[in-house]
């Protein structure tokens, strides 16, 4: 009798535990090899075959089709240098400039990966697109309200992603710090 | 007591089991994954657009709303498919993926060095099937291999502005996706 008590609760545990512990991840996107360069982060081994069983998981789940390798690089970001998470009602300014590569763009998502609807249907900037200082550099301003320049509209959302995709770079797994490719610093403002 | 606790223990350590197994599995059952969300609306062995990100369009999460995008949703069991695509004045790319969403191969226009892309898609076992001469003329054509027997070739091609969507979704109207005629 103890031994089948004593077994079914080891089970009972094991089920709870396991798979609480695979939602857990899978909610959250749990991936190995991230590559974080300020608030950004990318994960070069998810468009190689090379893919940790996690990250596996969570495309196949989610129906994500993960850039290729030899095709670009994106790295994402939820919340600001600070660490403080996006919140739509509040302005954030992105500004710098991006590591080398043929083109780029930079894309507002929510956080099921959709685009969030907006009165000018504006949803990203690409690097033609973009509007540059003389030195090259360039400010984004994603914000509620329309602001001059480069205008990311947030159309208030809680909580967002930001996408920049590196499209034909050398950006990828052998990349390690900041130095070699530098990536637009995001401050957050002004909240209502 | 101290049966109860390595009872508890044993739950743990079976529990770590358990996650890793259904992390493993997962993609086996996921219902979801890209493949089948495509299975309705794309024929097989053929080239089909797919509508332009949206927020009502959310067959596909985090796609770049900055491209074009054309699907041809392969089934080598009938043999190779050969696959061509004209590239666009700003950028295309072909990503390659496994039944299960896996990019396993991805060129782009300038790594393909030509003013279209041409590769033929076939299994392992259709390579190795292939005739010796066959194998030199190879040289000067790209074979990809295709790990599973389904899967993606998904093509994109940017419009750097708005402006020129049409344009990409032009060229990608030409590309093309069939069974190898040689054969």
């Amino acid at each position: 009798m103890r031994l089948v008590l004593g077994s079914l609760f080891a089970f009972v545990v094991a089920a709870g535990l396991g798979l609480s512990a695979t939602w857990f991840a899978l909610s959250r996107d749990v991936a190995f090899g991230g590559v974080t360069i300020g608030a950004w982060t990318a994960w070069p081994k998810i468009g190689t075959t090379d893919i940790d069983p996690y990250a596996r998981a969570v495309v196949a789940q989610t129906g994500r089709l993960p850039v290729g390798s030899g095709d670009g690089l994106a790295f994402v970001a939820t919340a600001d240098d600070a660490g403080h998470p996006f919140d739509g009602r509040c302005e954030v300014t992105l500004n710098g400039t991006t590591p080398p590569a043929r083109f780029w763009t930079l894309t507002l998502y929510d956080r099921n990966g959709h685009l969030v609807a907006n009165s000018v249907n504006r949803y990203g900037f690409t690097s033609q697109e973009i509007v540059r200082r003389s030195d090259g550099t360039f400010e984004v301003a994603i914000a509620p309200r329309a602001r001059p320049g480069n205008w990311l509209p947030t159309a208030g959302i809680d909580r967002y992603v930001l996408v920049l995709r590196l499209y034909d770079t050398a950006v990828g797994v052998a990349t390690r710090a900041g130095r070699e490719a530098p990536m637009p610093s995001i401050t957050q403002g002004a909240c209502p | 007591m101290i049966r109860l606790l390595l009872w508890l223990l044993g739950g743990i350590v079976l529990g770590g089991i358990v996650h890793l197994a259904s992390i493993l599995v997962l993609p086996r059952t996921a219902t979801q994954d890209a493949y089948s969300r495509l299975q309705p609306t794309t024929p097989v062995n053929a080239v089909a657009p797919l509508s332009l990100p949206s927020p009502d369009n959310t067959l596909l999460p985090f796609m770049d709303p900055a491209f074009a995008v054309a699907v041809c949703r392969y089934d080598l069991g009938g043999g190779p498919l050969k696959l061509t695509s004209p590239v666009s004045q700003a950028y295309t790319s072909v990503t390659f993926y496994t039944r299960l969403g896996i990019a396993y191969y991805a060129i782009n226009d300038r790594a393909a060095g030509r003013r279209t892309i041409e590769l033929d898609l076939m299994t392992a076992d259709q390579r190795s099937q292939l005739p010796e001469d066959e194998e030199v003329t190879a040289a000067d054509r790209l074979i990809v291999e295709s790990p599973t027997l389904t899967g993606l070739v998904v093509l994109r091609a940017l419009s750097p502005e708005p402006s020129a969507m049409p344009l990409a979704r032009g060229v990608l109207a030409a590309a093309q996706c069939r069974p190898n005629p040689q054969q």
